[in-house]
């Protein structure tokens, strides 16, 4: 079982957008490293804010997006075959989500939307910039319809049999996103008409909530992706089955429930919200701790089960066991590593008042950087040294560079990332191109960090070099080879079917609109009571 | 669907160390007032220079010795400039903006909010220390962001 040559292209075109998007978004980022270290000054062509805006747009929304797109795609098609394959629906989806791209991403170079991809109200865009971001979430909209339509086909051909489970985990991830994406969409039908001037201004208070409602299951979107792989794919490297058919998805299921009502936790500085609902939100934050602690379990469970077959025991018989030659193996392994103080950082940023010493400083940065920028995009890079091969049918074109190139990435990493942190700690905020204030000898103090933050970048950046010249030659050159396959791992033979309430996916879609009410409607009542005063909005850079 | 009883023993550890750390909180809010800044206050960010108190912004000595400390943000500066106050002060900081989003940062202390046009944003902090505290903008607000500073002296 296998997906055609059809499918394998339909695929291919969403890593392509990605690896793109990658490639411009991180050469932007090493910029970013030396300007603020004060090392290079920038052409105008190329403003720090424009260039910041083009990184985080290109980076966490369009490389992360094509990816987990292609991903899902692929895990949806190899796992639900339809014969002849339908591809008219994903390719229309693939192409509404370019067309938003290649809009949004014109008008940032252009210098219309200078606005982060945090687009804060009010300050004003180019309408065709909020249009182009619309257009890409609608275009993932289609992949979800798409990869349901295959998840009928399955249910028709089985009736009464679970999902295969990387299907199930695609979808699960699709639903979650499009309950996300529903609040990005319905701030867009504020921003839109008040960018093109049809409406005088913009109750700035409610697109932050909306836009928070979609930000945070944005970043479990991502890490969800991830996931697929690390439950679904990470076992076959390791000549063992998936841990747990019926725990994988259950966890998956729990994402789904406690991904949505915990977006005011990016709002605790926020006036206008109460202290009571910013708590609400943070029990509901704190119980993801569930699923991500099953993860862990599972993750670990593997690799011991991995090693007691080779006859390997204890800490280091087990780490010294592990595939580590294996670019994808290594990888991920490290990217697990960097998501451990991911998550510890997490867990200040979620702590309600000490979020307020890190809040909008360095450490946020650094903390979307291990996590985002490592479990989930070093995942995505390594999967790509055995998913690629098999979608073109040809060998990856060096091993070694590949092993190289995610050493390089866990490196450069933890040193930018580390830098970010303790930048952070000594008050260095976020998003600015210069860190001088004037000569103050508090901000003098940050300087030798952002060197340091610029010294991970170049590393990185190397990491990505070595990444695309492996793509481009495996594309291009490197030795056909019709047996390349991405297989994904099978289900352990002596465990019984997961029960069917896990599979009742309009149920649980159900449960966690229910729980984005519980968590919203506090806060939003609380805000249609205010008297609030309509922004006019502006351009400001 | 089977759980080991080591992923059982695991995860309930981890409940139960998220559950002390949110009951640490809600008593840390209960029992210090330990709360994230969460003032609730709307003034017409078209008519801040003409409306009391942010008309005069600046500092104001209260009857128990505390200060409030009125703060105006505007692409690209912070008004006041500079704010002189004798150490140990306890000052309560009123910030909104006219035009777009910034962010009240006091490097070196709790003062940390985000500055929204329309609403008032409120911090307290003792100053303990002498010296010259640096108040950054720390939410972009456009191409002169990183110029948005200013100063607060503690004698």
């Amino acid at each position: 079982m296998t997906v055609t040559s059809q499918e394998r292209r339909l695929v291919l075109a969403h890593l392509y957008v990605a690896f793109a998007a990658l490639a411009v978004g991180t050469t932007f980022g090493l910029l970013q490293t030396f300007f603020r270290a004060g090392a290079v000054s920038l052409p105008p062509v190329l403003d720090y804010y424009k260039i910041l805006t083009a990184h985080g747009v290109l980076l966490a929304l369009v490389f992360t997006t094509f990816f987990i797109t292609g991903l899902g795609t692929f895990a949806t098609y190899e796992t639900i075959p339809e014969h002849p394959p339908k591809t008219a629906v994903a390719w229309l989806a693939w192409w509404i989500m370019l067309a938003g791209t290649v809009m949004a991403a014109y008008q940032i170079l252009a210098g219309g939307a200078t606005v982060l991809y945090t687009f804060y109200a009010p300050l004003k865009a180019s309408p065709w910039f909020y249009i182009g971001a619309t257009l890409l979430i609608v275009g993932t909209w289609v992949v979800l319809f798409d990869l349901l339509r295959r998840a009928s086909i399955w249910k028709r051909v089985h009736p009464g049999e679970a999902l295969p489970l990387p299907a199930f985990m695609a979808i699960v991830t699709f639903i979650m996103w499009f309950l996300a994406t529903l609040g990005v969409a319905a701030e867009m039908l504020l921003l839109i008409p008040w960018a093109f001037g049809w409406t005088n201004g913009i109750d700035v208070m409610l697109t932050r909530i909306l836009f928070w409602y979609f930000g945070h299951p944005l970043v479990y979107f991502w890490i969800l992706g991830a996931y697929i792989i690390w439950y679904a794919a990470l076992p076959k490297l390791l000549n063992v089955p998936v841990f747990s058919d019926s725990l994988t998805r259950l966890a998956f299921i729990l994402f789904l429930l406690l991904s949505l009502p915990v977006g005011v936790h990016h709002e605790f500085s926020d006036p206008g919200i109460s202290a009571r609902w910013k708590l609400l939100q943070t029990f509901f934050t704190l119980l993801v701790v569930v699923p991500s602690l099953m993860t862990a379990f599972a993750m670990f469970a593997m690799f011991e089960e991995s090693a007691a077959r080779a006859g390997k025991r204890g800490f280091f018989g087990i780490v010294g066991a592990l595939p580590w030659n294996d670019p994808m193996f290594a990888g991920i392994a490290l990217s697990m590593i960097l998501f451990i103080f991911g998550g510890f950082g997490g867990i200040v940023n979620a702590s309600y008042s000490m979020n307020r010493v890190v809040h909008n400083t360095m450490w946020v940065v650094g903390h979307f950087h291990i996590t985002v920028g490592a479990p989930v995009a070093l995942t995505f890079l390594a999967t790509t040294y055995r998913l690629l091969p098999a979608l073109v049918r040809r060998r990856l074109w060096s091993e070694g560079l590949a092993l190289a190139q995610v050493w390089l990435w866990f490196i450069g990493m933890s040193t930018m990332s580390f830098a970010m942190h303790v930048q952070g700690l000594l008050g260095a905020p976020r998003r600015t191109s210069d860190l001088t204030y004037g000569g103050s000898s508090i901000a003098a103090a940050w300087h030798p960090l952002a060197l340091l933050t610029a010294a991970g970048g170049v590393i990185l950046i190397l990491s990505v070099a070595a990444f695309l010249w492996n793509v481009l030659a495996t594309i291009t050159v490197a030795p056909r080879n019709e047996d390349e396959r991405f297989v994904f791992a099978s289900i352990r033979a002596s465990e019984r079917p997961a029960p069917a309430w896990l599979g009742r996916l309009g149920w649980w879609t159900a449960a966690a609109v229910v729980l984005v009410v519980v968590a919203y409607v506090g806060p939003i009542a609380e805000h249609v009571r205010q008297h609030v005063y309509i922004v006019p909005g502006m351009r400001t850079w | 669907m089977e759980l080991h009883r080591y992923e059982r023993w695991w995860i309930w550890i981890g409940a139960l160390t998220m559950v002390a750390l949110f009951a640490t909180l809600v008593t840390l809010q209960i029992v210090q007032g330990l709360t994230p800044p969460s003032h609730i206050g709307t003034i017409d960010p078209a008519s801040v220079a003409r409306t009391p108190p942010f008309d005069h912004p600046g500092l104001r000595k209260l009857p128990d010795g505390s200060y409030d400390a009125y703060y105006v943000g505007r692409v690209f500066s912070w008004d006041p400039q500079e704010i002189t106050i004798p150490k140990d002060a306890v000052v309560h900081f009123y910030v909104t903006s006219t035009d777009v989003m910034h962010g009240f940062e006091i490097v070196d202390t709790d003062v940390n909010v985000e500055v929204v046009p329309g609403w008032v944003s409120s911090a307290t902090q003792t100053f303990t220390h002498r010296g010259t505290y640096l108040i950054v903008c720390n939410q972009y607000c456009g191409i002169g962001h990183q110029d948005m500073y200013a100063k607060v002296i503690v004698r």
